[in-house]
């Protein structure tokens, strides 16, 4: 095996290394602030890999070529900020229908609106889960370091081949923008999943799903095979139709590629938390930045351990709920007004009291915050 | 947590401070150390204070931004008047010597150099202010020696400037060491 190469890195240039790492072909998208350096990379090193790069008008026809890409056959990424990603919403509820795979990276900003374009925040994350309307599949992930934004991009694109769905990277701009060490594994050290093709022979059901499959099988346009895509409900053979039979199969078999592999999609970790009395739950930097704090009050003989959500969509519900009945308090962080609070306090329910600490001004949190939080609530 | 060293970079949108903790995070890991570099900067493309902070350790760093501030840096008024704070009492402080500062100002040593000038006049290229004042920070940071400084400055300037980015480190030193 080969030496890893050791260097200093951004958050975003990880990304980039990550999802060409991963096997990405296209990149279209509009560039913005703090997720510009995700269209660059792309731009500078996508034609070295025989890639295309393309800047589109917008951010909608930014996510709308990137579908394009990816149902001509080619792993395709789009990137942006919170008022891009608020533009795109529509196109991933094509996506999820169609069942398009394809990465979003949203490098979170300061919101709403136009906000604070150069300062961090987490405000998207409910967002993720409900900005496009109806309900559809979602795949959310949220790194904490420049490391984790190479191995999660990674992890994105394999889902999203995998489950042929839209999978939604969201770090925040402390992520996104910090440079730090980072050792870029061997090729041979990742797995890497491909999308599966029609099987030669057979006849092709676009969206008929064959036996001891996750999904239909996808074939690229332009590989000989003539088919429809519509962001209508659709019958196995792609055109739409208004059966509510067909309908009530076709979303259950959409959302069951969540519900019935959870196991595979959520991903979390857990600090200190085997003899913790109060438990943090934070994400991306903020989780640093309480892991600090968590040091702090170790040292003062304070039992407080954390649970990170790296997967925030699906959200690690079982692994939550069995802290929650441990702990006798859970304090979650996060840079918004309280969102992903919103889903912890569904699981937590009456099994722990619950508190909270958010801020939306732009600025992060430092350790001695949430130390004096914590003090707080004891 | 081991040993950690905590700096800010500060001066104005364009003067190259964010490149500047570029190189000194790059030239702390090529050495073996671990570093992590963050920034904050407005909207404008040139312009507006700007800081870059770097910490440098020889253990895991959580906590990317600075706690306690061992070396302050600022090119412009500006910017030392919004950053400075928390600059620990044993700290150095450098500054460009245009720079007034504050009355109260507790630190370990202060520096007031003729930073800009010595690019401007000196080396005719106000550009390099920048890698002056990398020349200056590795006079004063233990960790750092001026052949892996030297190796990442080298590493991030573009060609056909190395010759004049070499002088303007070497007139850092000197500013120190004088």
């Amino acid at each position: 095996m080969s030496k890893r190469i050791v260097k200093l890195m951004q958050g975003n240039e990880a990304c980039v290394a990550g999802a060409l790492a991963a096997g990405m072909k296209f990149f279209a998208g509009y560039p913005i602030t703090p997720s510009t350096e995700i269209a660059e990379g792309s731009a500078e090193k996508l034609p070295e890999v025989g890639g295309k790069f393309i800047q589109m008008e917008d951010e909608i026809a930014g996510i709308a070529a990137a579908i394009g890409g990816s149902i001509a056959g080619f792993k395709s990424m789009t990137a942006t900020s919170g008022p891009g990603f608020s533009l795109k919403q529509e196109n991933i509820g094509y996506a999820a229908l169609a069942e398009i795979p394809l990465v979003i990276v949203n490098v979170m900003r300061g919101g709403p609106s136009t906000g604070l374009p150069t300062s961090p925040g987490q405000g998207d994350v409910m967002q993720a889960m409900w900005g496009t309307h109806g309900d559809h599949p979602v795949i959310a992930i949220s790194p904490q370091s420049v490391t984790e934004m190479y191995y999660e991009t990674v992890r994105a694109f394999n889902l999203a081949e995998k489950y042929r769905t839209p999978v939604i990277l969201m770090p925040d701009e402390v992520v996104g923008h910090m440079r730090e060490r980072i050792e870029i594994p061997n090729a041979d050290e990742l797995e890497i999943f491909d999308r599966l093709k029609p099987v030669e022979g057979e006849d092709y059901i676009p969206y008929g799903v064959r036996e001891g499959d996750l999904v239909p099988r996808m074939a690229g346009f332009g590989e000989g095979y003539r088919y429809h895509i519509t962001g209508l409900f659709h019958d196995d053979m792609g055109f739409p139709t208004n059966s509510t039979v067909k309908a009530g199969v076709k979303i259950n078999r959409l959302m069951a590629k969540i519900t019935d592999n959870l196991e595979d999609l959520i991903s979390y970790d857990e600090y200190l938390m085997d003899d913790a009395e109060i438990m943090i739950v934070a994400y991306g930097s903020t989780a640093r930045t309480a892991k600090n704090a968590i040091n702090k009050l170790r040292a003062e003989g304070i039992k407080v351990g954390m649970l990170r959500p790296i997967t925030i969509w699906p959200y690690p519900v079982e692994a939550t709920l069995a802290r929650a009945k441990q702990v006798n308090k859970v304090l979650v962080v996060e840079h918004n007004l309280g969102q992903l609070m919103l889903e912890v306090e569904r699981v937590v329910k009456s099994e722990a009291e619950l508190h909270f600490l958010g801020r939306a001004d732009g600025d992060v949190f430092v350790p001695s915050d949430i130390v004096k939080k914590v003090k707080e609530v004891l | 947590m081991g040993n950690q060293f905590e700096l800010r970079l500060s001066g104005s949108g364009g003067q190259g401070l964010i490149l500047a903790g570029i190189i000194l995070a790059e030239a702390a890991i090529n050495s073996g150390l671990n570093a992590i570099q963050t920034q904050s900067y407005g909207p404008e493309a040139r312009g507006g204070a700007s800081k870059a902070e770097v910490i440098i350790s020889d253990a895991e760093i959580d906590f990317p931004k600075v706690q306690d501030l061992n070396l302050f840096l600022a090119l412009t008024q500006d910017a030392c008047d919004k950053y400075i704070k928390g600059i620990n009492p044993n700290g150095i402080v450098v500054v460009d010597d245009s720079i007034t500062l504050p009355a109260d100002l507790k630190a370990g040593k202060i520096y007031s150099l003729p930073i800009i000038s010595t690019a401007t006049d000196k080396l005719g290229k106000g550009i390099v202010a920048n890698i002056v004042a990398i020349g200056v920070l590795t006079e004063l940071i233990d960790v750092l020696t001026r052949e892996q400084v030297e190796g990442a400055v080298l590493a991030r300037v573009p060609k056909g400037t190395i010759d004049l980015n070499r002088s303007a480190l070497i007139e850092g030193y000197a500013l120190v060491n004088n």
